[in-house]
């Protein structure tokens, strides 16, 4: 029996608190879960720095990655015997939905803006380099890393396959929508995920919903609308995330003015000098950045060392409405006045757009601009959802955008000279 | 501060005017391609380069009022087009970009079909294969485009030419 056939002796189980149970029986996903690339998922945390705002949010890229698996392992079932499905394909989809995320860093988001990587592309090297990930994949044939790798960068040939994992209605959102939710503990995000599944059906090129299953879809987009809104984009977590940012900026920016940090950095170097090797980027995790910065809070830079404090013990920025089309001579006011009273700007006074996130609301969008969710209708005719749907029309619609100011109240408030901080606090009304 | 929302105004103001959100899709990717300073992040989607920090800005723009957009029905379906504001054009001012090189080079894509956009961007997402396979990948997701091989050959050449017109310091 070929490798990608074999099943194990008896069901392994996972317990979840959002799929109740994950299953595994094939062999080639019992080994995967044990590689070393994939376990270090569990010290990455799902939501990065949510967990200041909401303190359940704790929950790691490990449970993630499982969930999705579950939830495309449900699909393929729903899927089999049916038109346009191969089951052929069946571990091909599993594989990747379970790998899609074993790329991603320690709080990645900050860290791919600040040293210009992108954790695709560790992605693609971790199932396609010399790792466990690898050697698991490469006992399918000698080309079975690369078709996992082509279906988790979206340029594999079925495109099917590709939307199960990645579309407007996929196992990833649909995953992390309900996980996100329970950790965080808010009562939105939920939609009746069964109800979806059962009316998914595969088509040549995508995964489409039967029109009887409107109802449930419409949910799934409120959910994500509002998990946007009270969640992803909580000002309080951007706060976090400011900080976080600037953190590593100072401190890349310190390395390169020839700094002597008291200790060496040993984990950020290949990151310092933009070389970051495979080897290099699987050894970082969250635990060893928190290792570096409490070391940080004991250095001679004022700067480096007041951000880590804060990012620590969460004595975060405060923040006001920032319109750029009103408030750019604020702005420069401001900047000079920081700058007057000894605080630098450029880690201090920082505007945070809703474009700097990677989460998005349901956009029908334009012809061919991005596949949107299609219905299916009785006549096996297609149309988008917001065509049917005045509840996803009425969202699609709102102004969903907002910019913020970030600055530090506290050392304002310990600003000497009278005048500029009288100046100061009357821009930040404060 | 807002450096990328000001490259993006460059880049309006330099078009003029964009027609469709695909084109423009299309038009910064290809941009980013020639080493332009483009931040925002694309991934491939079913349609090619597709970046959702893209959309998102432009949607922050047009919220500012720095953006015109209008939509219109055309053969059945919404088409979008962006014209920059006077606010646009106030607050591209606050900026010295230095993005002189881009001009010729958005006014030569603004002037190509977003088809043939599409199939350029399609060509370079794959830039780190031979040739050879980059066509095959071509023909592979995108074969409903049905592009043919003098389009597929044009556009590599289209793409050299971009490349000798604009030289990023």
């Amino acid at each position: 029996m070929s490798y990608m056939q074999q099943q194990l002796d008896e069901e392994k189980v996972f317990k979840d608190p959002v799929h109740r149970y994950i299953h595994v029986r094939d062999r080639i996903i019992w080994d995967l879960i044990g590689t070393k690339e994939f376990q270090r998922l569990r010290r990455i945390r799902q939501l990065g720095t949510t967990f200041l705002t909401f303190h359940g949010a704790e929950h790691s890229r490990f449970s993630h990655s499982l969930g999705v698996y579950e939830i495309v392992r449900r699909i393929t079932e729903i899927f089999k015997n049916r038109p346009h499905w191969d089951e052929k394909e069946r571990i091909l989809c599993l594989t990747a939905a379970l790998l899609h995320d074993v790329g991603h860093g320690p709080y990645s988001h900050s860290f791919e803006k600040v040293f210009d990587l992108d954790h695709e592309d560790f992605t693609q090297a971790i199932i396609l380099g010399d790792t466990e990930v690898n050697d698991v994949l490469k006992r399918v044939d000698a080309d079975f890393p690369r078709k996992v790798s082509e279906v988790i960068a979206k340029t594999y040939e079925n495109k099917l396959v590709v939307s199960m994992i990645s579309s407007q209605i996929d196992a990833d959102r649909m995953d992390y929508l309900l996980r996100d939710a329970y950790f965080t503990g808010v009562s939105y995000g939920q939609f009746d995920i069964e109800r979806i599944l059962r009316v998914m059906r595969p088509k040549e090129d995508q995964v489409v919903i039967k029109q009887s299953g409107m109802h449930a879809v419409e949910d799934y987009i409120m959910s994500r609308y509002q998990m946007y809104w009270q969640v992803y984009f909580h000002p309080v977590t951007r706060s976090a995330e400011v900080i976080l940012s600037k953190i590593l900026n100072r401190a890349k920016s310190l390395n390169e003015e020839g700094y002597t940090f008291k200790l060496e950095p040993l984990h950020f170097i290949s990151l310092f000098k933009g070389e970051v090797k495979l080897d290099d980027y699987i050894k970082l995790d969250e635990g060893i950045i928190q290792f570096y910065f409490q070391a940080w809070q004991e250095e001679e830079d004022p700067i480096l060392r007041d951000l880590c404090e804060r990012f620590l013990n969460r004595r975060l920025f405060k923040y006001m409405e920032f319109n750029p089309n009103v408030h750019m001579e604020d702005w420069h006011k401001l900047y000079t006045y920081f700058v007057k009273a000894g605080i630098d700007p450029d880690y201090y006074l920082i505007v945070d757009s809703s474009s700097d996130l990677p989460y998005d609301f349901y956009r029908p969008g334009e012809e061919e601009e991005r596949l949107p969710i299609h219905l299916l209708t009785k006549r096996g005719e297609y149309r988008e959802l917001s065509r049917e749907s005045t509840v996803v029309e009425a969202i699609s619609g709102k102004k969903r955008t907002d910019h913020k100011l970030y600055y530090p109240s506290d050392l304002i408030e310990q600003i000497e000279d009278q005048d500029i901080k009288r100046k100061i606090s009357e821009i930040l009304d404060f | 501060m807002l450096e990328h929302h000001a490259r993006l105004i460059a880049l309006f103001n330099y078009a003029r005017e964009v027609v469709g959100r695909k084109k423009l899709q299309k038009m910064v990717y290809i941009a980013k391609k020639l080493k332009f300073p483009f931040g925002e992040k694309y991934q491939f989607h079913f349609y090619g380069p597709y970046s959702e920090e893209l959309t998102l800005r432009v949607e922050e723009l047009c919220n500012l009022g720095f953006l015109e957009e209008t939509k219109e029905k055309v053969s059945g379906y919404y088409q979008y087009r962006y014209v920059l504001t006077e606010q646009g054009e106030q607050f591209l001012k606050h900026y010295d970009l230095e993005l002189e090189p881009l001009q010729s080079c958005v006014t030569s894509m603004n002037e190509q079909p977003s088809r043939i956009l599409e199939l350029i961007s399609t060509i370079l997402y794959f830039d780190h294969l031979a040739k050879e396979e980059i066509v095959e990948k071509v023909q592979t997701v995108k074969q409903k485009q049905k592009y043919t091989s003098e389009e597929i050959e044009e556009a590599f050449n289209y793409i050299e030419d971009l490349k000798n017109q604009t030289v990023v310091s």
